[in-house]
């Protein structure tokens, strides 16, 4: 591109002003790349949900549980190829602000409906023998560096176990990883048939029930059939599909994804008014000596070029060094433990296109200004 | 084909000012033949620059016909003809018009952009037209580090840089003082008998218009008779 160098040191007329407005794309792009993963941290949940995944929950709360013998007549539900259950521990790790999630589980049916967790094979059999051990997520060993083996108290502050205590003391059989890069592994998994026959109360119920079904066209079905054989009991249920769940959980926090969206489309148009004002300023200036281009044989075509060119580069060059230190940061430093705090391919590509059209659409304007240029009158103002 | 380079019949060209239309040249005839250096004097606002717009194809007349070389100028798109000025004319204005972004070298380099020349052969050509105006060791200096006469000197080798057969100079030394437009003059007048290049110069200096071969006076936008004024 014989052109770049002519566009380059056009870029460089007034440093400055070309420094604060590629600063300016920086920023906005990195902001951009920020704002664009804390979405994720919010979509992703849905995003993760898989929609061959029913979730049972009490009608009324999800707070009260569900009798033990719902997950046999679960199973029995035609489509329904597996089930699994989950209880809240409630717990935390010496200081109550250390909250993560811990469930007390099946060790078997629950891996079995999440087959996106995995285990070295020793460390899961070591798991399913031991009835105190639980098995933890990659991000809270990495949070409080336990290791395999580790006998860690956690002190729950729902259950009182037999012996009157609430402090619980279990040891690390396993740790676990997700293939799902943006799913959080901050998660601890404990040996229900343990935990239900220690606490001192509530045993023989379940929280909630998870259950993988054969088709996702038939969620809607077997989620009826499921709550319809609990109708009328003092327990009554509501299944949805795991995305619906994940969308009311996620409905606690406001609609956020739409506040970030706003703030973003913000971002963008202010770039565009600073860099296209950047740009029509610098072919305001320059009239003259666009003019002499085109006496030498630039064609109109050329010269919008040249201006397009420009504009583009300043966004390509701010918003490069933005969205790729958005990247380091999120992705390769991984310095906010958010769960979902991540940009996928889909992130950046938007990011990208977001640049090109920036660039172009904050250079049209001017570049056209430039291409309608007529030489005499451009000459005559000099 | 004659030797005639240039030939204009009939030309008119009327400006709308407002709601006035305002004829700057009437019915306007003219032939350069190829090799000249023509002196074109007049009153301001006799209508010089306009008539060297329409003969470097940057401006069309509002009647009649240019042919410059084979090209029939008022028949051309826009387009056409920046195709065809960045090969067969080099103009010289009066402030010289360097990009200030640029070196001598990479403005003398800039017409040949249009080209199918390759970086090696643009620096190359660049060279030898900064060399023809007497500034090879000015090559990577930017306009502001030249003197007047000097940015015109780098003017005039951007000019010729592509080679055409006509130069068309806008009051090129007006800017300049007698010593350094008497040397830009004596440029001019060798590349007209060295280089054979044809030259129409625009100049409000008598003792300019004598580097010529000949000299033609404007006013209100007819030519005088040759001789006369
Ligand atoms: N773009 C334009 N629109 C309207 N009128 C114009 C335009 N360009 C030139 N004119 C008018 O045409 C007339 C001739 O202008 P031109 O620039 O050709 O004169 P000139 O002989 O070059 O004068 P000078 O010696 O001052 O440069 C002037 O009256 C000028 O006002
Ligand atoms: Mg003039």
């Amino acid at each position: 591109m014989k052109y770049f160098y002519l566009v380059w040191k056009s870029l460089w007329r007034k440093k400055v002003r070309t420094i604060l407005t590629i600063l300016s794309v920086f920023v906005a792009f990195l902001l951009f790349g920020l704002l664009s993963a804390l979405n994720q941290v919010f979509s992703g949940a849905e995003d993760l949900a898989d929609a061959r995944r029913l979730v049972t929950l009490d009608k009324i709360s999800i707070i009260n549980s569900l009798p033990s013998s719902y997950l046999a007549r679960i199973e029995s539900v035609p489509g329904v190829e597996r089930a699994a259950h989950a209880s809240w521990f409630g717990g935390y790790y010496q200081d109550p602000r250390n909250q993560f999630a811990q469930f007390a589980v099946d060790p078997a049916r629950y891996l079995d409906v999440y087959p996106e967790l995995t285990i070295p094979d020793d460390q899961r059999e070591k798991w399913l023998r031991t009835r105190d051990s639980v098995i933890v997520g990659r991000d809270l060993v990495e949070e409080f560096g336990w290791s395999v083996g580790d006998r860690i108290p956690m002190y729950s502050s729902i259950w009182t176990n037999t012996s009157g205590s609430q402090v619980w003391d279990f040891e690390i059989a396993g740790v676990f990883d997700s293939e799902d890069p943006r799913a959080s592994t901050q998660m601890m998994l404990i040996q229900y048939d343990y935990f239900d026959e220690g606490r001192a109360f509530g045993q023989g119920t379940m929280g909630w029930f998870i259950i993988a079904i054969d088709s996702a066209g038939n969620a809607a079905q077997i989620a009826n059939a499921i709550d319809t054989q609990f109708a009328n009991s003092p327990n009554e249920t509501k299944t949805s599909t795991e995305a619906a769940f994940a969308e009311s959980f996620i409905g606690q926090y406001g609609n956020i994804g739409l506040i970030i969206t706003l703030i973003l489309t913000a971002v963008f148009f202010t770039i565009l008014l600073v860099s296209g004002n950047t740009m029509s300023q610098s072919v305001r200036e320059r009239i003259p000596e666009l003019a002499v281009l085109k006496t030498l044989g630039f064609t109109d075509g050329n010269v919008l070029s040249i201006v397009l060119a420009e504009s583009t580069f300043v966004m390509l060059l701010g918003g490069g060094l933005g969205l790729g230190l958005a990247l380091l940061v999120v992705n390769v430093l991984g310095a906010v433990p958010l769960p979902g705090f991540y940009l996928d391919a889909a992130a950046v590509t938007n990011g990208v296109v977001y640049i090109v059209l920036a660039g172009v659409a904050a250079g049209i304007f001017p570049a056209l200004q430039a291409k309608r240029l007529t030489i005499i009158d451009a000459l005559s103002r000099a | 084909m004659s030797d005639d380079l240039v030939v204009l019949k009939d030309i008119s060209r009327t400006y709308q000012k407002g709601k006035e239309k305002v004829e700057v040249l009437h019915q306007l005839d003219l032939t350069i033949a190829n090799g000249d250096f023509l002196a074109l004097m007049g009153p301001s606002g006799s209508g010089k620059t306009t008539l060297l717009n329409l003969l470097g194809g940057l401006d069309q007349p509002t009647s009649g016909s240019i042919r410059v070389g084979d090209a029939e100028l008022h028949k051309m798109s826009s387009s056409a003809l920046s195709k065809w000025r960045s090969t067969n004319i080099g103009f010289i204005f009066q402030f010289y018009n360097l990009l200030p972004v640029l070196t001598a070298q990479k403005n003398v380099e800039l017409p040949l952009l249009l080209t199918r020349m390759n970086g090696r052969e643009r620096a190359n050509r660049a060279a030898i037209a900064l060399s023809i105006v007497g500034l090879e060791d000015r090559a990577k200096h930017y306009p502001r580090e030249l003197s007047g006469g000097q940015e015109q000197r780098v003017a005039i080798a951007r000019a010729i840089v592509s080679d055409p057969n006509l130069l068309l100079c806008d009051e090129p030394t007006g800017d300049l003082d007698r010593e350094t437009a008497d040397e830009i003059l004596r440029l001019l007048q060798a590349l007209n008998k060295e280089h054979n290049k044809t030259i129409v110069m625009v100049t409000h200096d008598s003792q300019a218009a004598e580097y010529a071969r000949h000299t033609l006076h404007m006013d209100k936008g007819t030519l005088a008779p040759e001789g006369a004024g």
